[in-house]
C-alpha cells in the first residue's frame, strides 16, 4: 500500500534524505517511496570517487613518515642546543633560560615539518559533504551516515584514516551484506587503533610470555555490546575474554623500511593466544585470523543482533521511540536475508509506521547543516566551514566522544537549538543575498506552516527571513 | 576589540562576513576640479520610523498622534532642537553637533517609489534604483560607478567598489568590480531575530520553544544578549553588541575610504529597524538603534580624518512606518521615513522637507505619513554634485525612468 503526495515527498526527503534542494520534491512527488528504493538500486549509490585521495594505509605511512622527520629534526636542533650551551658559562639563570630556548628550538624545529594529517583528513570531508550535497534524495548517504556512527571510530586517535575509513569499510558495503561489513570494520587499522587491539596480547602468546602487557578486551566487548548483539542480551564477562582472545593478533603491519607497506591489516601469530576458546557456548578452533572471522560471522547472523540493528535504524529514521512492529519487521528481514541491508533499508521505506509517525526527530546538526545548505541549492563545500560548523554545535565530524557514536534522540540535542540560531543566522547573511525566502518555501520546503510562513513574509530582511526558515520546525525535524 | 587596518583583498572577499563596499572609477570631473569626494551609503533595514527619529514638534497634530510617545522638547528626555519645526531624537547627539556645524542635512517626509508594504520590495526598490520592484540584478550605486568616466588612475588592484559586510547590498552590485570587507565583530543572530523565532516556536513547538526560552534566560543572566525592552534604565544587554558592530563596520568602512588609493564609494547595511512591538522611540528600542548610528557616524567622521571635508554619508531605509502607534506600542509598515545626509562635503544644517501635515485626511491612505520628496531626487542631487555623475545618465541608467524627477539641487558644495 502507498500513499503518494507531495507531504510525503518532502517527508522522504527530510526523514530518509539530506533534504530537500531546489526541484526535488516535485521530482519525487509522484512516487516517494519508488524513489527512496530507486536511489538504493542505483549501482554507485553510497559510492563516492575519491581517486585523489590516499588509502588508509598510505594515508597512515605519510603521517608516520611526518613525525619520524620531526623527530629527527628535533634531535638535531637539541645536539645544536646542547653544543652552544656547553660554550656558555655556568650561571645559572642563563642555563634556565638556555633551557627554555632549547624546548622551544626543538619544538620549532619539529614543527617545520608540516602534518600531512588534517589536510587528509579535510580532503575527505570535502568528499564525504559534498557526496551529501549532491546527492538527489540522499538517502545512501544517510545509511552512510548511520552505519559510520554505528561502527565509529575518532579522528582525535586515528585522524588521517577516519574518512579513508568510511571510504573503505562503510560505502562498499553499506548496500550489502551486514557480514561482510561487520568484517570490514573490525578488521579495519582504524577500528584496531581506535578500540585498542593493536595493544592486545594473548597471555599464551609468543609475545605475551614474553612481556608484561596482555588482553586488551575493549574491541571484543563493543563488537558485542554496541556493534552486533547489544548490551545485555545475554553474553557473559567470560565471552568477552574468550572473543578478545581470539581477536588478539589482530593489528597492523608496521611502517617499515618498504614505503608502500605499512598501515594495513595484519595478524600476527606472535600475538595471538593459542588454544580453542568458546564464546557464548560455541568452541571456536584455529590459530588464525579465520578463527576471529567466523566469530564475526555468528554474531552477524544471531537473532539478537538482527532485532539491534533494525532498532537502531527505526530510531535513527523514524522516531525516538520506533514502533514496534517496524522493528519486528525489518529485523525479520534482517535473519530472513542473512543480513542483506539493502532488504531492511526497503523492508523499512515501505512500511506504513515508517511514514506515520509524527515529524518529531529532531535533526542531528550535521543532518540539519547539511539540509539548510542543500535549501540554497549549494553544492561545492570548504570543509573548513562544515567541520567548523558541526564543531560548534556539538558533533565534530568523525570525532564522537565514545565508542557508541552521537545520540540520536532529541533530548540529547535540543539544547544545542539556540546555538543553531546563531549558525543558522550567520550562513543566512553569508549567503549572497540572492536567494529569496520565499523561493526557498516555494520550490524547496514543499510545505510550511502558517506561522512560518508569516514569520517569513514579515522578516525585516532576507537574511533574517532565511534564517527564521533554517531555524522553523519543518528544517529541524523530521 | 582591534581593527582591520588594511585594504580588503580578493580572499576577504571570498570569506565573506558582514557589511560590504565597491569601487569604480575615480570621478574624473570631481579630480578635475581638485576634489577627490567619497560616499557611503548605509541602508537601515526594517524601515526606520521617520517620525520617532525626527520629530514634528511645530506640527499642532503631533501628540495627538503620539500621545505619550511623542518626543518632545521638554519630555522626560528632550530632542534635539534642529529648526523651529523639527526636532532629533535625543539618542542622536553626534548626528545634533553635525548638524549645528553645517555638516548633516535631514530630508523628511520622503520615501523611494515604492508604495506597497514588504520589506524585501522595498529593499530592492532602494537599492537597485529601479521605480518598481522586480528588478534586482545591480544597483544604483554600482551602475553610478560605471558612468563615471576614469580620469587614467588606475586602482592598483583592478577594483574600486567596496562593501562591507557577509552579504554585499544590492546597491553595490553590479557590473563595477565590487571588493568586501568583513568587520570583525560578527552580528550573528539578534535579540529581534530570536524573538521573532520563539514567537513562532510558541505558535508551532512547544519543545522548541522551551528550548529557546531556556538559552535566552541564560544569555540575560551571563549578560550575553536578550530580548530588547521599551527601559532605558535597563539597557538590554543585546545593544552593546550591535552597538559594537555598528561602529566596528562603519569606523573600518571609513578607514578605508579615507586611504589615499583606497575606494571611493561604498556601502553597509544595518538590521534591526523593524519596530512592531514596544518601539520606544523616546527610550527603549528605537532609542537604543539611532544611538548606535549616532556612533557608527562619529567613527566615520573621526576615521576619515581630512577626507571627512570631501565626504557624504546617506543614511536610507526601504520605507517608514505607520504615524500611529498601534496596539502593541510598535508601528506598522508605513510609506514616508526620513534619511540622513551627513559629511564636511554637504551644506548642512537645514532640514530639507516639503511637510504634507499630519491630520488624517492628510495621512496616506489615512495611516502614513504622506512621502512628498522623491528619495531618488536626493539620491541624484547628491551623485550630481558630489561625484559629478552625468545627468542625463541618472536619469535613464543609474534611476532608470526617473527623467521627471529632478535632482535635488545644493545638497553639497
Amino acid at each position: 500500500m502507498s500513499r503518494s503526495t507531495p507531504t510525503d515527498a518532502a517527508l522522504a526527503l527530510h526523514r530518509f534524505g539530506m533534504g530537500p534542494r531546489p526541484g526535488s520534491i516535485a521530482a519525487i512527488a509522484s512516487d516517494p517511496r519508488g524513489a527512496l528504493i530507486a536511489e538504493l538500486e542505483k549501482p554507485t549509490a553510497g559510492q563516492v570517487a575519491a581517486s585523489a585521495l590516499p588509502s588508509s594505509g598510505k594515508a597512515y605511512r605519510l603521517v608516520t613518515d611526518a613525525n619520524a622527520k620531526r623527530a629527527a629534526r628535533a634531535v638535531v636542533a637539541k645536539r645544536e642546543q646542547d653544543a652552544a650551551a656547553k660554550r656558555q658559562t655556568a650561571d645559572a639563570s642563563a642555563k634556565m633560560e638556555t633551557a627554555g630556548a632549547m624546548v622551544e628550538a626543538e619544538k620549532a624545529a619539529a614543527e617545520a615539518v608540516p602534518d600531512p594529517g588534517r589536510l587528509i583528513y579535510l580532503d575527505e570531508a570535502r568528499v564525504h559533504y559534498e557526496a551529501a550535497l549532491n546527492a538527489e534524495i540522499g538517502f545512501a548517504e544517510r545509511l552512510v551516515w548511520f552505519w559510520c556512527n554505528h561502527f565509529c571510530i575518532s579522528a582525535d586517535k586515528v585522524q588521517s584514516m577516519s574518512g579513508a575509513y568510511e571510504r573503505e569499510v562503510i560505502r562498499p558495503h553499506v548496500l550489502g551484506r551486514f557480514t561482510d561489513l561487520l568484517l570490514a570494520a573490525e578488521g579495519h587499522p582504524a577500528m584496531l587503533l581506535y578500540l585498542d587491539n593493536t595493544l592486545s596480547m594473548g597471555a599464551n602468546s609468543i609475545a605475551g610470555l614474553n612481556r608484561t602487557r596482555g588482553l586488551n578486551e575493549n574491541l571484543a566487548r563493543e563488537i558485542m555490546e554496541l556493534h552486533t548483539l547489544g548490551v545485555r542480551t545475554g553474553y557473559t564477562q567470560a565471552d568477552v575474554i574468550g572473543f578478545a582472545n581470539v581477536l588478539t593478533g589482530w593489528t597492523l603491519l608496521p611502517p617499515g623500511d618498504n614505503p608502500e607497506h605499512g598501515g594495513e591489516f595484519s595478524f600476527n601469530p606472535r600475538l595471538h593466544e593459542p588454544g580453542a576458546q568458546t564464546i557464548m557456548g560455541k568452541t571456536y578452533d584455529g590459530d588464525d585470523a579465520e578463527q576471529g572471522r567466523t566469530v564475526l560471522r555468528d554474531l552477524a547472523t544471531h537473532p539478537a543482533t538482527a532485532t539491534h540493528v533494525a532498532a537502531k535504524l527505526a530510531r535513527h529514521f523514524v522516531a525516538d521511540q520506533p514502533p514496534a512492529a517496524l522493528i519486528e519487521r525489518m529485523a525479520k528481514v534482517f535473519r530472513d536475508t542473512d543480513g542483506d541491508l539493502k532488504a531492511v533499508a526497503k523492508a523499512m521505506v515501505t512500511s506504513d509506521e515508517a511514514w506515520d509517525a509524527p515529524v518529531a526527530k529532531l535533526k542531528r546538526p550535521s543532518e540539519w547543516i547539511i539540509a539548510m545548505v542543500r535549501a540554497t541549492g549549494l553544492t561545492q563545500a570548504d570543509p573548513v566551514r562544515f567541520t567548523g560548523g558541526q564543531a560548534l554545535l556539538g558533533e565534530r565530524l568523525w570525532r564522537p566522544t565514545s565508542p557508541r557514536g552521537y545520540p540520536d534522540d532529541e533530548a540529547s540535542w535540543i539544547d544545542g537549538v539556540g546555538r543553531r540560531l546563531d549558525a543558522a543566522s550567520n550562513f543566512a547573511e553569508r549567503l549572497s543575498g540572492r536567494i529569496d525566502p520565499q523561493d526557498v518555501i516555494a520550490n524547496v520546503l514543499g510545505s510550511v506552516s502558517p506561522e512560518a510562513k508569516q514569520a517569513v513574509g514579515r522578516a525585516e530582511s532576507r537574511q533574517q527571513a532565511l534564517a527564521l526558515l533554517f531555524m522553523s520546525a519543518e528544517m529541524l525535524r523530521r | 576589540m582591534g581593527l582591520h587596518h588594511h585594504l580588503p583583498s580578493r580572499r576577504e572577499a571570498l570569506l565573506g562576513a558582514g557589511t560590504l563596499f565597491a569601487w569604480s572609477q575615480m570621478p574624473r570631473l570631481a579630480r578635475a576640479e581638485g576634489r577627490d569626494p567619497r560616499l557611503l551609503v548605509i541602508v537601515l533595514r526594517g524601515a526606520l520610523d521617520g517620525l520617532g527619529a525626527v520629530a514634528p514638534v511645530g506640527d499642532p497634530d503631533w501628540i495627538t498622534l503620539r500621545g505619550d510617545r511623542a518626543l518632545v522638547l521638554d519630555g522626560k528626555t528632550p530632542a534635539l532642537p534642529l529648526d523651529s519645526f523639527f526636532a532629533l531624537n535625543p539618542a542622536m547627539p553626534q548626528l545634533h553637533r553635525l548638524y549645528k556645524a553645517q555638516q548633516a542635512t535631514i530630508v523628511h517626509a520622503t520615501a523611494t517609489p515604492y508604495r506597497d508594504r514588504s520589506h524585501f520590495d522595498g529593499q530592492d526598490v532602494l537599492e537597485s534604483g529601479f521605480a518598481r520592484p522586480g528588478s534586482v540584478d545591480s544597483g544604483w550605486l554600482n551602475r553610478a560607478l560605471l558612468a563615471l568616466a576614469s580620469d587614467g588612475r588606475v586602482d592598483p588592484r583592478g577594483s574600486r567598489a567596496l562593501g562591507v559586510g557577509a552579504v554585499t547590498p544590492l546597491v553595490v552590485r553590479g557590473q563595477a568590480q565590487v571588493m568586501s570587507w568583513v568587520p570583525q565583530q560578527l552580528l550573528a543572530a539578534s535579540d529581534d531575530t530570536q524573538a521573532r523565532l520563539l514567537d513562532l516556536y510558541r505558535h508551532t513547538d512547544a519543545k522548541l520553544a522551551a528550548a529557546l526560552e531556556a538559552r535566552i534566560r541564560l544569555a540575560a543572566l551571563g549578560g550575553a544578549g536578550s530580548v530588547m525592552a521599551d527601559d532605558a534604565q535597563l539597557p538590554p544587554p543585546g545593544i552593546a553588541r550591535v552597538r559594537a558592530y555598528f561602529t566596528d563596520a562603519a569606523g573600518s568602512a571609513a578607514r578605508l575610504l579615507a586611504k589615499a588609493d583606497g575606494p571611493r564609494v561604498g556601502a553597509l547595511g544595518f538590521v534591526g529597524w523593524d519596530t512592531h512591538i514596544n518601539e520606544g522611540a523616546a527610550m527603549g528600542q528605537l532609542a537604543n538603534l539611532l544611538g548606535a548610528l549616532d556612533g557608527a557616524l562619529a567613527a566615520v567622521e573621526t576615521n576619515m580624518g581630512e577626507a571627512w571635508r570631501e565626504t557624504v554619508v546617506a543614511v536610507v531605509t526601504e520605507f517608514g512606518r505607520t504615524a500611529r502607534i498601534n496596539g502593541t506600542n510598535g508601528t506598522d509598515h508605513g510609506q514616508g521615513t526620513v534619511a540622513f545626509l551627513a559629511g564636511g562635503a554637504l551644506r548642512g544644517g537645514r532640514v530639507v522637507a516639503d511637510w504634507p501635515g499630519l491630520k488624517t485626511a492628510q495621512l496616506y491612505e489615512g495611516r502614513d505619513l504622506n512621502p512628498t520628496t522623491d528619495l531618488r531626487a536626493v539620491l541624484k542631487g547628491l551623485l550630481r554634485d558630489h561625484l559629478r555623475v552625468d545627468e542625463r545618465v541618472l536619469a535613464t541608467k543609474v534611476f532608470p525612468d526617473s527623467a521627471d524627477v529632478t535632482p535635488t539641487a545644493g545638497l553639497v558644495g
